[in-house]
């Protein structure tokens, strides 16, 4: 009995050693130089995997930060500038500062200015529903409604509204990552400039249709009026297919636009309430 | 023992409500919507303006590419608008919308007598005049015919095939047309095997069709090497690589063309309109439309005019009847539930389905628990359960290695599924994401042998 158990530790031990040997050997003869400030420079960065820098996640981002000569085009959008910085401070580099970006969508389609006159039975998902037919409202260009770009958000930025039907961007939480513009079939989310206060001034709607019949479909459909675009001092607005959209790096939110805009398509947000001088000026 | 094909295959009830019921032509439309996009393939280049008078017969749109169709005028009128509309297809395609002022047809066409001489043209000639009538496959596909009748070089063709299954239940469009155009049908297939130069033809009837077989079978025998088969009723067996296994036995690769195992399919309808393009001069203007239901006070078999708004057909079918779940497009097992009944009647319409609400509501779906009755049903020798799983989610390199490109959407794993889980749902949103992936492939491939090219042109 005892004989089994001493020539059992004793076989297992001789295994275990040798395996050691020939382990130590081998990763001597197939060691791969890693620059150690990889590591450094991936726990730096926020871990979220999720791609939106071009790079196949965090640490794929941080060896190329490694290797590069400067960091011109390299950037973390939900990291944003600080963790730019600190990077840069590890590595010795010196900081780009990139605007970082913020998610908006484009329509403002609830329930109540879009009424749905069909019912989908099929499978709850934006992608299924987009490969049958152009949606439960008259205007096929609108949001689905059921939520696509909620999972895919890492960030937990993207909710549903129950009550108008569309989901809502936190943005407080939105990094800018783009997830949710690859998720949406309908191409209705969209990055632009972060501006102070993320404070937005956009067009929230996609309605290519012509004027009469894109505002049957949706009270809030853009008509391609160009009203916004005429009353624009900067610039900033571009007509296309009977559709405007605001440049955001070129937009000062002045919000003229907002004002003359008759389907009441151009939302602004995160403004404070206007106050009543501007009713007073149709009376001066 | 009668020919089917071997794998997979359901058996839905037939329903063939108007199958005694013959065709009646239906009094035209007071406007008429034409998408320029009603085939496969690129979209025709409209030729008309707003406010141009066109006759019946007029051309309206032109093919634009190898692989499109001519588009005619099905009304005599004034064209009204050119503007985006809804089609059976559920989404906006543009539009040619005419407002009918009588029925004035083109001088060339010959409405009632077929014009003499017709069977000596020559092939080429006979090839040029579908191709100008704008005849595309009228089972549904819609593929235009002319492209399919020219045989890719190093392939050879010895049989053609003329599909008169109709397998789908509810319609019965093709057997009316077999029954009361009987004669009309062969001598379009003898037109379509001298441009095929072939020596056989088969045309293939389900045996749900006894009348049709008989009829055809005494007709066949003044027309040298067509014959008639009579066909096991199995489900989808009109669909065409099913048909060409089940009559020849042979089988079409995935992803190739039925010419390489020898075969072209075509539809009887196709071969009547073969007939009256090639005979008559008669573009593609007009087509029979099953319009049928329980519901349906007076449903039947339509003679009408492409460009019909489908609400016209069902008030002829005596009126939409009030307790109706879905209107269909096409068959139940593959058409399509419409959201709106201003849609146009189409090239490839060949029927209307009205369910009522407790028959198109669907069930409540429970887990999947792996019977695989999906997976016996499947004609494509597929495994939808899978297929279904990784799509909903999102593996799509998996799912691509499924196959599930060669899915043909016939429905029978969502029919059997005794776990009412919509299989089908998945597998089609699953396939239209992998076809973007792979031409997304096929994009960047291309651009990276160009990029590939560029050192080595001198600056």
């Amino acid at each position: 009995m005892s004989d089994t158990l001493i020539f059992t530790i004793v076989v297992i031990s001789a295994i275990g050693a040798l395996s050691a040997v020939i382990l130590y050997f081998v990763s001597q003869k197939f060691q791969v130089y890693e620059d150690p400030r990889i590591d450094e420079a991936e726990a730096l960065l926020p871990a979220s995997n999720c791609g939106s820098c071009g790079f196949a996640g965090c640490r794929a981002f941080a060896q190329a930060c490694v290797a590069a000569e400067n960091l011109s085009q390299l950037s973390c959008p939900v990291g944003g500038k600080e963790t730019m910085k600190a990077l840069a401070d590890y590595l010795g580099l010196e900081a780009v500062t990139v605007a970082s970006n913020t998610a908006i969508i484009l329509c403002n389609g609830t329930c109540e200015f879009r009424p749905k006159t069909s019912k989908y039975e099929g499978v709850q998902t934006c992608r299924a529903i987009s490969t049958v037919y152009g949606g439960e409202t008259d205007c096929h260009y609108g949001c689905l409604g059921f939520g696509d770009c909620v999972p895919v958000c890492q960030f937990d930025a993207i909710h549903m509204n129950l009550s108008t039907g569309l989901p809502e961007v936190d943005d407080n939480k939105c990094n800018g990552c783009g997830a949710c513009v690859t998720a949406c079939p309908k191409m209705l989310m969209q990055l632009q400039k972060q501006m102070p206060k993320n404070r937005k001034v956009y067009v929230a709607c996609r309605n290519k249709d012509k004027g009469p019949v894109a505002s049957k479909a949706c009270k809030v459909a853009c008509t391609g009026c160009k009203k916004c675009a005429t009353v624009c001092t900067f610039d900033a607005i571009e007509m296309e297919s009977h559709l405007a959209f605001i440049d955001s790096y070129k937009c000062t939110l002045c919000r003229k636009c907002v004002s003359v805009c008759p389907s009441g398509s151009i939302l602004e947000i995160n403004f404070p309430v206007r106050k009543l001088k501007n009713e007073e000026v149709p009376v001066e | 023992m009668l020919k089917t094909f071997k794998l997979g295959g359901i058996h839905p009830q037939g329903e063939k409500l108007t199958a005694a019921m013959a065709i009646q032509p239906l009094q035209l439309p007071k406007e008429v919507v034409l998408p320029i996009a009603q085939h496969i393939g690129a979209p025709s280049t409209v030729v008309v303006k707003k406010g141009d008078l066109v006759k019946t017969g007029s051309v309206i749109a032109l093919s634009s590419s190898p692989v499109s169709s001519n588009l005619h005028s099905p009304v005599s009128g004034k064209v009204v608008k050119i503007e985006e509309s809804l089609d059976a297809s559920g989404f906006k395609k543009k539009s040619v919308v005419i407002e009918t002022e009588g029925d004035v047809w083109e001088d060339s066409i010959s409405r009632d007598f077929p014009q003499t001489n017709f069977e000596n043209l020559s092939s080429a000639a006979i090839l040029e005049k579908i191709r100008e009538a704008g005849i595309v496959g009228m089972g549904g596909a819609s593929f235009p015919t002319h492209v399919k009748l020219e045989i890719p070089a190093g392939m050879k063709v010895d049989t053609l095939l003329i599909n008169g299954v109709e397998c789908e239940p509810f319609l019965t469009s093709d057997h009316r047309l077999m029954l009361e155009h009987g004669e009309e049908i062969l001598k379009g297939t003898t037109l379509l095997m001298k441009v095929l130069n072939v020596e056989k033809a088969i045309l293939g009837i389900e045996i749900n069709k006894p009348d049709a077989i008989l009829l055809l079978n005494k007709l066949a025998k003044n027309y040298p090497g067509i014959e008639v088969e009579a066909l096991q009723i199995k489900y989808p067996q009109g669909s065409e690589k099913q048909l060409i296994q089940a009559m020849t036995g042979r089988l079409v690769a995935p992803g190739a063309l039925p010419a390489s195992v020898g075969v072209i399919v075509q539809n009887v309808g196709t071969a009547y309109a073969v007939y009256e393009a090639v005979a008559k001069n008669k573009p593609l203007i007009e087509r029979v439309v099953t319009v049928t239901g329980k519901g349906l006070s007076n449903p039947g078999n339509f003679l009408v005019r492409i460009g019909t708004p489908i609400s016209d057909l069902i008030k002829a079918a005596g009126g939409l009847p009030e307790n109706t779940g879905k209107v269909i497009i096409g068959g139940p097992m593959m058409g399509k539930a419409i959201a709106n009944l201003n849609i146009p009647v189409t090239k490839g319409m060949s029927g209307i389905v009205l369910l009522p609400v407790e028959a198109a509501a669907r069930l409540n779906d429970v887990p999947c628990i792996r019977c695989a009755r999906c997976v016996e049903g499947c004609p494509m020798n597929l495994e939808p359960y899978l297929l279904m799983a990784l799509s909903e989610k999102g593996l799509w390199e998996r799912a691509e290695a499924g196959h599930i490109t060669d899915c043909m959407e016939c429905g029978s794993c969502s029919y059997t599924c005794p776990s009412c889980r919509p299989v089908l749902d998945y597998i089609r949103s699953g396939k239209s994401q992998v076809g973007k992936i792979i031409q997304s492939r096929r994009n960047s491939a291309s651009t990276d042998i160009n990029t590939s090219i560029k050192p080595a042109i001198p600056e």
